[in-house]
């Protein structure tokens, strides 16, 4: 059967990234400003002003889209900088912005109404009634749908709305109620929502101990993993912990999403991009998931297979899953 | 599709909550599986010839380079920030000496140790020399190489991590800094064994330019 080709959205975080990006045949790249007003404020990364306006028109030049996200929530009597993101955002010539906050959807539609608005994960609008009263009142295009739908809970999602969706299909998995997760802040004072990074590496030690390595975040040991054992990211929910007697990953194991096998599914579903995460990733990564999802989609429009991912050795632990896509929890 | 991880699970114990609050959680050793690495090694006959080396002449090539990298490539102080100011010991592990950087802007630096050498470092990174060469040529992924354990971080988390955002946008190619290096000899030298050092990568498996390059 043949179906519409989808977006494919890729993930850039540094100028380098979003050439690598373009150059391996992405539709659309995502980037955000060097500063706490996005989701992966991490050091070293994200696009000064002129960087982005340089993206853009490298995008642009070959026929991509770029997209700028501005998706963590303005601190009381700081709105002046999450104001000016989106104000130059426009001006480096960005397709849309990708927003969570309320009061910055509505500075947004108010001031820049002619820049297309997408809502971010972060917002965490997981049904048709939230989905429709963004779209209502701020005028969002198009939602990021969080990680915690079913591929059926999609289906009926986009059946009752109006608007574009955009799903996660590989990368990093977050399943909490994404822009409501506290565990980094409980640990470390800082969170991907109000400073833009989850289990900030200022405060993640690495430390080999009598051959294990052993992972800190803040006060917390999160994992002791075995020589020549696969590694994990230094978060909360994807530590092993003690308790009563058993131990065992509380919230999820550590793994990657890879949900290449289900985009037929989703493009029966009635979704129209498909996300990649990774902007705090490499150029090698950028690549090379950017050329193996892009054989997928084009696959998928020609009315082929889709072809096997190699992509394991760049997934967390090693290891990838079809997460809440196809869910054998709850 | 793999399924591994912890067993068993923990799901909604109220003990967790208690234990939390009491301090430090008890970290658990894993279970996952082992994967041999796929990253080529440095011969050890050759890694042995290097021994006796003395490291002054050779730190004094690499600083010149250093700084030259500094002056091409602005943006690596700038993606540094604060962390330029740091000392990052790059330690290959199957090379009998390792790399002292300093970036700092003021007078750029990186100094060849011998293996008997323990300098003072804020971040120390280690791995086979392809991995870490690999890593600078855009060839591996950084986060691919830690969760492979093919690549150890220790120390400020933060530089190692700024720095290496900053090595991968700057796309540098050491092959082209080494020539550069030298002079208006050296970029001719460059220029005629080009061709040999992507061969080289080829059948080697080592990156030994650009990424990009080799496709």
């Amino acid at each position: 059967m043949n179906v519409p080709e989808l977006e494919l959205v890729c993930p850039a975080g540094t100028p380098a990234a979003l050439r690598a990006a373009v150059d391996a045949g992405a539709h659309t790249v995502y980037c955000g400003f060097a500063d706490e007003t996005n989701a992966r404020n991490f050091p070293g990364l994200n696009f000064s002003r002129d960087e982005m306006a340089a993206g853009a028109a490298y995008a642009h030049g070959a026929g991509s889209k770029l997209l700028v996200a501005i998706n963590t929530f303005p601190r009381a009597g700081a709105e002046e900088i999450w104001h000016r993101a989106v104000d130059d955002a426009q001006a480096a010539g960005a397709d849309a912005v990708i927003l969570a906050d309320l009061g910055l959807l509505a500075y947004a539609a108010e001031h820049r109404p002619g820049l297309r608005r997408h809502l971010s994960v972060q917002a965490a609008a997981a049904n048709a009634d939230a989905i429709t009263f963004y779209a209502e009142t701020f005028g969002v295009k198009r939602v990021v749908l969080p990680r915690v739908l079913s591929v059926e809970e999609i289906t009926a999602i986009n059946r009752d709305i109006d608007v574009e969706t955009e799903v996660f299909v590989f990368g990093g998995l977050c399943v909490m109620a994404e822009g409501r997760c506290s565990l980094s802040s409980y640990a470390t004072g800082r969170s991907p929502n109000m400073s833009g990074a989850c289990s900030p590496a200022s405060h993640v030690v690495y430390t080999e101990e009598q051959g294990e390595l052993v992972s800190r975040l803040g006060n917390f040991t999160i994992h002791k993993v075995p020589r020549d054992a696969p590694a994990p990211y230094p978060t909360l929910c994807k530590g092993c912990f003690s308790a009563g007697g058993q131990t065992g990953h509380v919230f999820e194991d550590p793994m990657s999403l890879d949900a290449a096998e289900l985009i037929p599914r989703l493009a029966e579903a009635g979704v129209t991009a498909l996300k990649i995460e990774g902007r705090q990733r490499s150029r090698a990564y950028v690549s090379a998931v950017v050329k193996s999802f892009r054989r997928a989609t084009d696959a998928i429009a020609a009315g082929r297979p889709v072809p096997v991912s190699e992509l394991a050795h760049l997934t967390e632990g090693q290891s990838s899953t079809l997460g809440a896509y196809r869910k054998n929890w709850r | 599709m793999v399924d591994i991880g912890c067993r068993p699970r923990l799901v909604r114990d109220p003990d967790l909550i208690s234990i939390k609050d009491t301090g430090p959680v008890v970290g658990y050793r894993s279970i996952m599986t082992s994967r041999a690495s796929l990253i080529p090694r440095f011969p050890r006959a050759g890694a042995q010839l290097l021994a006796p080396l003395p490291s002054g002449p050779l730190s004094l090539l690499l600083g010149r380079a250093a700084r030259g990298m500094a002056e091409r490539h602005p943006g690596l102080l700038t993606r540094l920030g604060p962390h330029a100011e740091k000392r990052f010991l790059i330690d290959p592990t199957d090379l009998p000496l390792s790399f002292l950087i300093h970036p700092q802007a003021a007078r750029p630096r990186i100094e060849a140790l011998s293996a008997s050498a323990s300098p003072a470092w804020d971040c120390r990174i280690a791995g086979p020399l392809a991995a870490l060469i690999g890593m600078i040529h855009g060839a591996y992924d950084g986060d691919a190489l830690f969760f492979s354990r093919d690549i150890v971080i220790e120390g400020d988390t933060e530089a190692a991590l700024a720095l290496r955002n900053a090595l991968d946008d700057a796309e540098i190619d050491l092959f082209e800094e080494a020539a550069e290096s030298l002079g208006a000899p050296g970029r001719m030298a460059g220029r005629r064994l080009r061709p040999l050092a992507r061969t080289a990568s080829r059948i080697t498996g080592v990156a030994l330019t650009r990424a990009e390059e080799l496709l």
